[in-house]
């Protein structure tokens, strides 16, 4: 009988337990196994990888209402994807806790954009439209007024000096990609991510 | 590593650990910093015997499982491996067969080199640096005859069809026998013949013994049948003889036929999720995607970078496969990001890549906003005053900015950085905005490890609120920006109106289109490319990253692909996911078999040849070329093998690894003939006044590094790892402990020239003073990253890089966090 993962930990959970708890002269292994296949039973498995290190663990994201009508999809767990050869389904303390950084600092994450005015010492609110014209208009600005076409030997170097762009080791490849695309057209050369820091 | 082999990135991968008889762990904690890859060489330790051998500042979970460790000097390792090589040309341990067909050991080096008193041929101390020419090999022909001859024979630059280009003055000579006292092999023996034993022991602090049982047990790795895996991480390239130490090592692994076989290479850990991707992607000053340099000014037409920028072939059996397809791979990227508007007619947009004066690395960056030079900063998920180094220096930069955009899912350092401790809020006249933006799993997108595996992930979740996707944010950027153009004046519009942007959703590009333009495609027919040998310089191809061609072909996407099917049993797995490139497991994998084609170990081939095909893994070599042809077995360099020397500007600081002492070191220069300070180590202005000389206030040396509960700093945001691993703190040796009379668990500070750290006092054997010769002392203090003034615990502030000095390698200005000077006292 082929078993699935899902039913085997149905089964390890019936008899480990049920033989831990039937000395104390009760039995509560139906309990918790239908605990345990309740959480992840209805739950869609989402194929992800640990945001961490290089190592590149695969995971596991079970998330119900994953792409259906009229429900928002909700995570419900984590864990290493045994598939994987490099990983074999084993995390770290890094990986296994990966839940709650996606659901978690939900209480720091900010839900908008925000705005520091030169001085302030506080955040306010700000909407995607504003913060958008207001840093459109910043980067044009600070490009136009550094600009070099040439340099003072006359070579063309066609390159901007006014602004840096840092970062990129913590997204994927295409996102990391169209950066590089953007930032190259617009004349930057101060761009750099976390290898070498 | 570029400059030994080729390229840059780990030549083999974790499962490939499984297949090694030794680990030389240097500079890494792999046990506690990649946990789950350093298994497999666990696996290969219970499985086969493998031996671990941890040489480290720290004794750490990594020491714990290892057969031997041995504590060393922060900032030392180029006099560690020297002297390894020196050990290992001094018994003739390494593997001369493979050295004679595999490495340029052969090579004749021109009169003009030469190395004198720790500076090599061509100093020029008024400005700190080399002339590099004088580092070159001997050619068949003499320059004056060169050229006499090219008058009659024009050579064109490489087309970019596969033709190379050859030095006019011909090929490199060579001497089979290495006995020519000119040969790359006679002058590496002499050059490192000054790191002896006891010497290495005198800089390094690893006791003789310890030195002698290390090097024995690594040089037996050069038999053929044996195989050892070299693996370091930050702790190697954070110095100011970061690329020397990289080079030193990689050397060490050629002479011991370690490299391009399963089982061994050159593997360097990496610590973000996606580093290895976007360093593929070129984030990073000094090149554009797939490793093509950037142009410099003066290289004023795409013919002119293509004379100057690729390698030449530089020995009759080098394929050169790079140098003579770099015109291919630049004109694809130009059609990529610039689609119908680079032309023949306009150089292929030539002219719109931007060409950087100089340096412009992550320390200068930060330097021009402390001149106050740089208005603006994009911190697109970065932490840049906690990374540091200096981190008062930083904060002091981005006061200095107009404005700063701040990316992330959570608040970091560098959108807090204006209420940092010790900056007044109402000080600070720049505007910052802080954009949420979402987590990996609120998105798809593929991760590439450090194995080079990319591998895809699917969107599990929705962001909550007005969170927004990273490319989202840019394409916003990018088409408010191409309006503005539009509507009103500007400097040089035409790369923003020419940028190609045929997505289909042009304000939210679906990564699956970006990934694709990644990968490339024929213009003409619209067929996305299975191998970048069909890129081509006439227009009618694109890719965006010539590297990652074949991740996504006709047969969709190869990075999602999840067979872990291992047919071969050696781990490659080509069914998983995808690897660049061309989903080849090892790099350089041709030098794992002799001149027959014959697997060095039966028992753990590489690749073979069957009699008409190399198979095993996919060959890093001409699929159908037989070994009897004698093509060289390092495709990407010119030389068609690796480097034991590196010609020429490959680096500019040395063609052979040289010691000198980290900025801030407690002692002289024990190298004979050596010299203290790095000759090409460039100063920011004033930062020089912030570096602690030998024998004053500051007698101790520190190094940073991380730990396996939190990853630099975002995981302070992660309630479990906060609390596993809470509070910053600061280990020391017992010695010094009882000398500073501090106890175990009280609050120390520590202070370097640049700043001060107070925590929890860590007093443990872990740590250990080091002799160095016969007389001296040195005491190591080690201080985590990971704490910053945002997030955990509001008590827990003190940031390792407020002590770091603000200075970096002398090639790529990595700064140089793991060995610098402090003083401790109990508060
Ligand atoms: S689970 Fe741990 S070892 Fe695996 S990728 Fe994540 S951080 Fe690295």
């Amino acid at each position: 009988m082929p078993i699935n993962r899902r039913d085997f930990l149905k089964l390890t959970g019936a008899t480990a337990t049920g033989a831990a708890y039937a000395a104390f002269g009760f039995d509560l292994a139906p309990a918790y196994a239908q605990a345990r296949s309740l959480k992840i039973d209805r739950a869609t498995e989402v194929r992800s990888v640990c945001p961490y290190c290089a190592v590149g663990c695969s995971m596991i994201a079970y998330v119900t209402g994953h792409q259906a009508a009229n429900t928002k999809p909700t995570l419900v767990h984590i864990e290493g994807d045994p598939d994987s050869p490099i990983n074999e389904g084993t995390l770290c303390p890094k990986g296994a806790s990966t839940m709650q950084l996606a659901l978690g600092g939900s209480a720091e994450r900010a839900l908008r954009p925000k705005y520091r005015a030169p001085g302030a010492d506080e955040w306010q609110d700000m909407s995607w439209d504003e913060a958008l014209e207001r840093i459109t208009r910043l980067v044009k600005d600070t490009r136009d007024d550094t600009f070099e076409e040439t340099d003072d030997d006359g070579n063309t170097v066609n390159r901007q000096r006014g602004f840096a762009f840092t970062g990129g080791a913590t997204q994927s490849n295409e996102e990391g990609y169209l950066a590089a695309k953007l930032m190259r057209a617009l004349g930057t050369v101060y761009i750099e991510q976390q290898a070498r820091v | 590593m570029a400059a030994s082999f080729g390229r840059g990135a780990m030549t083999n991968h974790w499962k490939d650990f499984k297949n090694s008889d030794m680990f030389l762990v240097v500079g890494a904690n792999p046990a506690e910093a990649h946990p789950c890859g350093w298994r497999w060489a666990y696996r290969a330790r219970d499985e086969r015997g493998a031996k671990i051998i941890h040489v480290d500042p720290r004794y750490t979970r990594t020491s714990a499982t290892a057969d031997v460790y041995a504590p060393i000097r922060a900032g030392t390792d180029v006099a560690f491996f020297n002297g390894l090589i020196n050990y290992v040309l001094d018994n003739e341990l390494y593997h001369e067969e493979y050295v004679r067909q595999h490495t340029n050991a052969s090579f004749i080096v021109a009169e003009s080199f030469s190395f004198d008193e720790g500076v090599f041929s061509g100093y020029d101390e008024a400005v700190r640096g080399y002339d590099t020419s004088t580092w070159d090999y001997e050619y068949e022909k003499a320059a004056a005859e060169a050229g006499e001859d090219s008058t009659g024979d024009e050579r064109p630059p490489a087309t970019g069809s596969g033709e190379s280009a050859v030095d006019p003055r011909g090929f490199v000579r060579t001497d089979d026998t290495l006995q020519d006292p000119r040969s790359v092999f006679q002058l590496l023996k002499e050059h490192v013949s000054r790191y002896t034993p006891e010497v290495v022991s005198e800089i390094t602090g690893i006791p003789e013994e310890k030195f002698l049982e290390i090097a024995e047990l690594w040089g037996s790795t050069g038999a053929p049948d044996r195989v050892g895996a070299m693996v370091y991480a930050v702790g190697l390239t954070h110095h100011v003889t970061g690329l020397q130490m990289i080079r030193s090592l990689g050397m060490l692994q050629l002479l011991l036929g370690n490299v391009g076989r399963t089982g061994g290479g050159v593997n360097a850990e990496r610590g973000h999720a996606n580093i290895q991707g976007n360093t593929d992607n070129a984030i990073s000053w000094e090149i554009l995607p797939g490793y093509l340099g950037i142009p410099r000014p003066g290289m004023e037409t795409l013919d002119d970078y293509i004379e100057q920028v690729p390698a030449k072939q530089l020995a009759m059996n080098s394929l050169n496969f790079f140098g003579s397809r770099y015109r291919d791979f630049l004109v694809s990227l130009q059609k990529a990001f610039f689609g119908d508007a680079a032309t023949e007619a306009n150089d292929w947009a030539y002219d719109w890549i931007p060409k950087p004066a100089e340096n412009s690395s992550w320390l200068t960056a930060h330097n021009e906003a402390l001149q106050n030079r740089l208005q603006g900063l994009i911190a697109f998920g970065f932490h840049n005053p906690a990374v540091g180094p200096d981190t008062n220096r930083v904060l002091q930069s981005l006061s200095n900015l107009k404005w700063l955009v701040a990316m992330d899912p959570l608040p970091t350092a560098a959108s807090e950085f204006w209420r940092a401790p010790g900056v007044e809020p109402d000080q600070v006249d720049t505007e910052v905005f802080f954009l949420p933006c979402t987590h990996w799993i609120e998105k798809d997108g593929a991760f590439t490890n450090s194995g080079r595996w990319a591998q895809w992930k699917w969107k599990a979740l929705e962001p909550e609120g007005e969170i927004k996707d990273d490319h989202w944010v840019l394409a916003q950027l990018y088409l408010g920006l191409r309006d503005l153009y539009e509507e009103e004046d500007g400097a040089f519009p035409d790369p923003i109106l020419g940028l190609a942007w045929p997505y289909s959703d042009p304000g939210h590009p679906p990564l699956e289109e970006l990934a694709k333009e990644m990968n490339g495609r024929n213009i003409e027919t619209g067929e996305q490319l299975s191998t970048f040998a069909d890129l081509k310089s006439d227009g009618t191809t694109l890719s965006g990253n010539w590297i990652y061609a074949g991740s996504w072909t006709e047969e969709g996407n190869q990075m999602a692909r999840r067979n872990n099917d291992d047919p071969t049993g050696m781990g490659f797995h080509h069914e998983w996911a995808w690897s660049w490139p061309l989903n080849r497991r090892v790099l350089y994998n041709r030098a794992s078999a002799d001149e027959n084609g014959r697997p060095w170990d039966p028992r753990r081939p590489g690749i073979q040849w069957n009699g008409s095909l190399w198979v095993g893994d996919v060959p890093d070599f001409p699929p159908d070329e037989a070994p009897d042809v004698g093509t060289g077995a390092f495709i990407m360099t010119g030389e068609g093998v690796g480097r034991l020397f590196a010609p020429g500007g490959l680096t500019n600081d040395g063609p052979f690894p040289e010691h000198y002492e980290p900025t801030e070191a407690p002692v002289e220069n024990a190298v004979p003939q050596g010299r203290r300070e790095h000759p090409t180590a460039f100063f920011y202005d004033g930062a020089r006044e912030s570096f602690a000389p030998a024998g004053g206030d500051f007698p101790y040396v520190a190094t940073t590094y991380r730990i396996t509960e939190h990853e630099h700093y975002v995981t302070q945001h992660v309630p479990y790892l906060v609390e596993t691993q809470p509070d910053f703190f600061v280990e020391l040796d017992p010695d010094l402990a009882a000398e500073k009379g501090i106890a175990n668990g009280s609050q120390v500070r520590v202070r370097s020239m640049r700043g001060e750290v107070e925590g929890v006092a860590m007093v443990t054997k872990r740590m250990r003073p080091l002799r160095l010769g016969r007389s001296k002392i040195v005491h190591q203090i080690g201080i985590p990253v990971h704490w910053s003034y945002v997030g955990g615990k509001a008590r827990a502030k003190s940031n390792a890089n407020l002590l770091t000095p603000y200075i970096g390698d002398s090639n790529v200005r990595t700064p140089e966090f793991k060995g610098f000077l402090v003083d401790i006292e109990a508060v």
